[in-house]
């Protein structure tokens, strides 16, 4: 493994668009180098049903493997990692909710607005009384539910105060994992100190939005995108990418979730998307298999024409998954997958996922 | 505004049948067993958009469930149908919404090419632009020299266009402009209006951007923040420290003055306008309960989205919002039905065992892998069923590639019929 992340993009001073680029994405002659060593806040994100909160909770796992210790933390208040590890509803609370393979521990927290500003008051202020002066007349529902954009700024700020926080021994937590929004709001959410920063001239506001904003352009924050090999989730990746990009943000790792294995071989694969599979070929194979058409149910010639009807469909969609590949390619990010699990996602399955995560290098 | 009640799930069911569509929920119930899963009684689309008593579809769900195709391909086929249509998409994918002539972001429907209007119906398409919405919203209540001083205060700048959760609120707005034009011109105006709804958080933001803007109104930290301003003048700082004392105080540390000053006169402003602001959340949450209106809940066959669907369904009914069904997008199919994963899968392993057969080995573990995923998609779709069994469904299967054109519309259109 290296011993340095070789992308070293995100620092604070944003390069003017590439000239070598032919679009609004990538950067040139960056190698698929997968080593996110030196992060230590990895926000995780994708498009809705791509699985990116399973992404995150696999990136804790691995990243606590070996006696480390990470936090996992939510900040849509779904509940998502507590049904993920069958947890009862996680608290405004850092609890231990698994144990890493090697002796690590992942702990999680799901971030709450209100419960964020009331702590931020007191620690900063120690506003005990006056947060409660500011309850009373509606300021804390005001910042926390309809001043649009403020929650958002509660809740980096939570994530960056866990990241920031120390112990005795060093760092209190090794990594923290952010379950982030999805794509479609995912450069707004983190550009929101920015909007902050640009509103606030002076003030503590403003000093705690510029360091949030300072650490989330910095070699410690990478920004890894979740998808599926479908159309919209890559164009929502690809779109992403650019907003990030160009918010001096680092784009991470791409990690292409659901992976279907392809089963057939390619000769097949392209016989069947032309609709050239030989028919009687296949009669053939079914007859061998006991399918006789006679005794066995359902008869063998409509057996052979739905088998071949799935193939081709089968196949069409290999074909788009691998144009989906190549889309991908172009944002020149490393590039991980995880493969579709048949029996959807458990505790086990978490696991193998971490593992597989780890053996590729995200972690 | 009414309470926001919370749901009971059990409410579900006679608020399906009671209210809103008429005719056209529920009327499917029974011939809806095409398929072995399926216990829910069948979603007559067709009867549903065909009623000239529904006037406001509102399609809603979790992010990625195909919501916006959803809507899109339902207000084409009323179109197609005979119905004046139009169809309000919050984020449409590139492609799709080239196809709908979506392109320039005037935050105006627009006529929608290629459609069959032989049946005397149209359909008009605009894509919501957030700010340009709020910023009408301000033309329309307060003085130009006002709303002059609203667009220039950096602190509605920042949250007109990129905060979260204005996108909800001017959906709602848009939502409420749409029905007041419809209805000022009965004779030849829209007869239906589709909505899609935001990217949310949770999908039930949408439903509480109105409610959360009354409450905000009505609280006392709006007359703290707009006191001062009124004052007028620079004066307003010592206002701030003095009278209102300990509160404004507290703000004026956490924020600095400077961004409590233009929050202040934003809110001073804004005062004008935040009546009508008011009084429009109000009648579209009035008009989302209303008669003619009716939910479509988007789902996918996945774990999240049906858990979402679920709260949907249960959020709905507690509010009496009439819910018309479950479109459950993106269904797997099988072509060899009467062929199980198991068999196929013994079968696959006998010839694996011949050692012979490799092209047909590999189509049936094609099949295998299908069906299999088609016995979780139903496993997960029965625990929805099974918890608001009296839900009208309809199921759309999976397509190998994304909806790029109308006749995908079409065809996407046809299966909501179908079933």
């Amino acid at each position: 493994m290296p011993t340095h992340d070789p992308d070293d993009r995100s620092e604070a001073e944003p390069r003017d668009g590439d000239p070598a680029d032919p679009g609004d994405s990538g950067e040139p002659g960056e190698p698929a180098a997968a080593d996110f060593a030196e992060v230590r806040l990895h926000i995780v994100s994708g498009k809705g049903g791509t699985g990116k909160t399973t992404v995150a909770a696999a990136l804790a796992l691995a990243l606590a493997a070996g006696g480390r210790r990470t936090l996992l933390a939510e900040v849509e208040g779904r509940q998502g990692i507590a049904q993920l590890f069958d947890v009862p509803q996680l608290p405004y609370e850092e609890r231990r909710i698994a144990v890493a393979p090697g002796g690590g521990d992942v702990f999680a927290l799901s971030v709450e607005p209100k419960a964020a500003l009331l702590e931020y008051l007191d620690l900063f202020y120690h506003l005990g009384r006056a947060g409660r002066v500011l309850e009373r007349m509606g300021a804390v529902d005001f910042a926390t539910t309809i001043a649009p954009g403020l929650r958002d700024v509660l809740l980096t700020g939570k994530v960056y105060e866990a990241v920031r926080r120390r112990s005795a021994e060093g760092p209190r937590y090794d990594a923290v994992v952010m379950d982030a929004p999805p794509t479609g709001r995912i450069g707004r959410f983190l550009n929101v100190n920015e909007e902050v920063v640009g509103l606030a001239k002076v003030g503590p506001i403003r000093n705690q939005a510029g360091s949030i904003m300072t650490l989330l352009r910095s070699a410690q924050t990478a920004v890894h995108l979740v998808t599926v090999l479908e159309e919209m989730p890559v164009q929502e990746t690809q779109d992403a990418a650019a907003e990030l990009r160009a918010a001096g943000l680092r784009v991470g790792g791409v990690v292409v979730n659901m992976v279907r294995d392809p089963v057939l071989p390619p000769q097949t694969l392209a016989d069947a998307r032309t609709g050239r599979i030989d028919r009687e070929e296949v009669l053939a194979g079914l007859a061998a298999a006991g399918f006789d058409g006679r005794r066995q149910s359902p008869a063998s010639a409509v057996l052979a024409d739905g088998l071949l009807a799935e193939a081709g469909e089968h196949a069409a969609r290999v074909a788009l998954e691998d144009g989906q590949r190549e889309q991908l390619d172009v944002l020149q990010r490393p590039v991980y997958e995880l493969p579709a699990l048949a029996g959807g996602v458990d505790l086990g399955a978490l696991y193998d996922l971490a593992d597989l995560l780890t053996r590729q290098g995200l972690a | 505004m009414s309470p926001a009640t919370p749901g009971t799930g059990k409410g579900a069911a006679t608020a399906v049948t009671g209210k809103g569509t008429g005719k056209g929920a529920g009327k499917g119930a029974g011939k809806g067993a095409t398929t072995a899963a399926r216990r829910s009684p069948l979603l007559d689309v067709d009867g549903m958009i065909d009623d000239p008593q529904l006037r406001v579809v509102v399609c809603c769900g979790a992010g990625g469930v195909g919501k916006t195709t959803t809507a899109a391909a339902l207000a084409l086929r009323a179109a197609e149908r005979g119905r004046r249509v139009v169809v309000l998409t919050i984020d449409p994918a590139r492609r799709l919404a080239q196809s709908m002539g979506l392109v320039e972001l005037d935050n105006t429907p627009r006529p929608v090419a290629g459609v069959d209007l032989s049946g005397g119906g149209r359909l008009d398409a605009m894509m919501l632009d957030m700010k340009r919405t709020f910023d009408e919203v301000i033309e329309a209540h307060a003085s130009p020299a006002k709303a002059q001083a609203i667009f220039t205060n950096p602190f509605y700048q920042a949250m007109s266009s990129s905060f979260a959760g204005t996108q909800e609120y001017m959906a709602m707005e848009k939502l409420g402009q749409l029905r007041a034009r419809a209805d000022a011109d009965a004779a030849d105006g829209w007869d239906l209006i589709v909505v899609d709804t935001p990217p949310s958080r949770s999908a039930l933001d949408f439903l509480d951007a109105p409610q959360r803007l009354g409450s905000f109104l009505d609280g006392r930290l709006i007359r703290i923040l707009s006191a001062p301003a009124k004052a007028g003048g620079r004066a307003y700082l010592k206002v701030v420290s003095v009278a209102v004392g300990g509160a404004t105080g507290v703000l004026t540390r956490l924020l600095g003055a400077q961004i409590l000053r233009d929050v202040q006169s934003f809110v001073g402003a804004l005062d004008t306008v935040f009546g009508g602001f008011r009084e429009r959340a109000e009648q579209t949450y009035r008009l989302l309960q209303a008669e003619g209106t009716a939910f479509l809940v988007v789902a996918a066959p996945a774990p999240d989205a049906l858990r979402e669907a679920s709260f949907f369904v249960e959020r709905l009914a507690g509010e009496g919002m009439p819910l018309a069904g479950l479109v459950l997008n993106r269904v797997t199919t099988a072509r060899a039905e009467s062929l199980s994963a198991e068999r196929a899968q013994a079968a696959a392993e006998d010839l694996e065992e011949l050692g012979a057969q490799e092209l047909t080995e590999g189509l049936l573990r094609v099949h295998a892998d299908r069906m299999r995923r088609r016995e979780r998609e139903r496993g997960l779709t029965h625990r929805f069923t099974g918890a608001h069994p009296a839900v009208p469904m309809v199921e759309v299967p999976a397509r190998a590639e994304d909806v790029h054109d109308l006749d995908g519309l079409r065809e996407i259109g046809a299966s909501l019929a179908k079933g």
